[in-house]
């Protein structure tokens, strides 16, 4: 009697088992499409950001009708005058300019440490530099900011004799901001290189520097290229920190102690001050545009440096 | 020998570099620790900030950064997780998935500046909110968004095939395999990325002056209606955070101790973002460990 009912259930889970299974086919659509959703949602993000920048941005030259190219070339801000004008020049140079002080100081620094890290010392750089990096990527920038401004200010007004706000401490704070990003990257692409290479070099007998200046260096040049762009991006877009320490003057500057103005800290300074929909607020849009077609133009040149087969794998 | 002197130079010269950044973290951090220090009482982090006069606090400041983090998280962690997992285990080779790649890599390189004017735009003007917490978490769930889908990404592929195998074998259907197999393997390496974007969130401030607004309501703490305008909870009140009020303070701050007031906020953040940061490491060799040795 047992034995029977005991094979009657087996054969019932069985077919269970072996049949369509409508609860958990729903489940598993379900699951799958839900997935998507989330990815497409990523889409419609940045297809919506891009979207309503550009239209709030282009109303300054379609609506207000001021000319693209005075906008890009004039230097000369002055959007509450009579007529108000509206060049950009300064803040867009200005921008390229901290970006490009903040490159030339943090790319020496930061592959130094990236080669110390991974080919001189590499137990120190695991167990002390990485953490230390990975830290400095966590703090805030407005406390790079407020660091900025409490002490590389003040220093730069005792030593120089000059106002203290300048380009010279929004390229220092940059520099600082963006140097773990441009160590970590550098550091995982010179990793990459094959130790054959490495070994060949000192068979032949170079030094350990030949070898990492003629082999590591040079067969990691495009990882390190894309840390530094990386890193200018991440400095060209940076509002608050650059802010507090620059002095945001729409003047040009003469050197590096005078002080500047960025797009973004037009921006952040002005869009709460200005009315929406009048020509000065379009303009700060213009500005956000511009900010968000550069970040476009890095994404590209990181893609013709991965593109051209030159990083290693 | 020259080569030699080059090298030994240039041994020199890397060290110093090395040398140069750790010291300049320790003094970073070490500056601000001694600043703030003398503000780090219970005072300071209760009472409510005082615009004209001396003696105000961050408390509002500390409890609104917490609770947008909050916020922020139940809304960008089952987006991320969702994501995620299509990327890992779904996206099939074609254009759709370039271009989620694509929107992916532009997300993470957009200024932060640029995500908050997108957020003052849709989620405060069209939507009719105004400056809200609420907008906030949507601008800040945009700008960790593809941290969080990486994270998630990368998790789930380093999760051993094998395994996916054997539930699959089993009989399993593949969302089953992913929720009861595929997700609890990878758990380690997500819980990790998202304190570390958490961290993220707490401290940013450019995305959110034109989203979660620099302005706090006064605070009722025992009110805990939803819908109040005094009520902590209340997610469509505007709401100043830690980060925003240090930089506020600092750019037109009235009160005669505002540099005492910023001092105090960066050190409570930098602990914070400490905290994050080494409970990430911890958490994450713990949850592995648990997960991996067998021992309960």
């Amino acid at each position: 009697m047992s034995h029977r009912s005991d094979t009657e259930r087996q054969s019932g889970i069985a077919r269970k088992m072996l049949s369509y299974n409508k609860r958990q086919w729903t489940e598993n659509v379900t699951g799958k499409v839900i997935a998507t959703v989330c990815a497409a949602l990523l889409i419609v993000v940045v297809l919506s950001i891009t979207y309503f920048i550009a239209s709030k941005g282009l109303s300054t030259f379609f609506v207000n009708g001021v000319s693209i190219t005075e906008f890009l070339t004039q230097i000369k801000w002055d959007p509450e005058g009579e007529p108000a004008i509206y060049g950009v020049f300064p803040f867009i140079l200005g921008s390229f300019l901290v970006t490009t002080l903040a490159a030339l100081i943090a790319a020496p620094l930061g592959i130094g440490a990236a080669i110390f890290m991974v080919e001189l010392f590499p137990n120190f750089g695991k167990k002390v530099l990485k953490p230390v990096i990975e830290l400095l990527v966590g703090i805030p920038s407005v406390v790079y900011g407020y660091v900025g401004l409490t002490l590389l200010v003040p220093f730069i007004r005792e030593q120089f004799d000059v106002l203290g706000f300048s380009l010279l401490a929004g390229g220092l704070v940059l520099a600082l901001m963006i140097l773990p990003t441009i160590t970590s990257v550098a550091a995982d692409s010179i990793a990459a290189v094959p130790q054959d290479l490495r070994n060949a070099s000192l068979a032949l007998g170079a030094t350990r520097w030949q070898t990492i200046w003629n082999v590591v260096l040079h067969s990691s040049l495009p990882g390190c290229l894309t840390a530094i762009v990386l890193g200018m991006a991440r400095a060209f877009g940076e509002a608050l920190a650059v802010q507090m320490v620059i002095g945001n003057t729409t003047k040009l500057p003469g050197s590096l102690l005078d002080p500047i103005s960025t797009l973004t800290s037009g921006i952040t300074l002005n869009m709460g001050n200005t009315i929406q929909g009048t020509p000065y607020n379009n303009a700060l849009w213009s500005m956000a545009l511009l900010l968000l077609l550069m970040s476009f133009v890095f994404i590209m040149i990181l893609r013709i440096i991965g593109r051209k087969g030159l990083v290693n794998k | 020998m020259r080569a030699k002197i080059m090298d030994r130079a240039a041994t020199v010269i890397l060290t110093l570099i090395a040398v140069l950044i750790i010291g300049t973290l320790v003094g970073l951090l070490g500056f601000i620790l001694t600043q703030g220090w003398h503000k780090l009482n219970l005072d300071f982090l209760t009472s409510p900030p005082d615009i004209v006069n001396a003696g105000g606090g961050v408390g509002p400041q500390l409890f609104n950064s917490l609770y947008l983090l909050v916020l922020t998280m139940l809304i960008a962690v089952p987006l991320g997780l969702g994501a995620g997992i299509y990327m890992a285990e779904y996206a099939p080779d074609n254009k759709f998935t370039q271009f989620i790649r694509m929107s992916i890599e532009v997300l993470s390189s957009l200024p932060s500046i640029v995500v908050g004017l997108f957020g003052l735009l849709v989620f405060v003007n069209m939507t009719g909110w105004g400056y809200t917490l609420f907008s906030g978490a949507l601008a800040l769930t945009v700008f960790n968004l593809p941290l969080l889908v990486r994270v998630t990404e990368d998790a789930i592929r380093n999760v051993p095939r094998s395994q996916k195998e054997a539930s699959l074998a089993l009989g399993i259907t593949k969302w089953r395999t992913i929720v009861s197999v595929i997700l609890p393997a990878a758990l380690p390496g997500i819980l990790t990325g998202t304190i570390l974007a958490a961290g993220r969130v707490f401290g940013e401030a450019a995305a959110l002056l034109f989203t979660a607004g620099m302005s706090s309501p006064n605070l009722d703490f025992t009110n805990f209606a939803l819908n109040s305008p005094t009520s902590p909870l209340n997610p469509f009140r505007p709401a100043e955070t830690l980060a925003v009020h240090i930089w506020k303070v600092n750019s037109e701050g009235l009160a005669p101790d505002a540099r005492d007031v910023a001092d105090g906020a960066a050190a409570v953040l930098i602990i914070a973002v400490l905290i994050f940061n080494l409970s990430a490491r911890w958490f994450g060799t713990w949850i592995y460990k648990k997960m991996t040795s067998g021992s309960n």
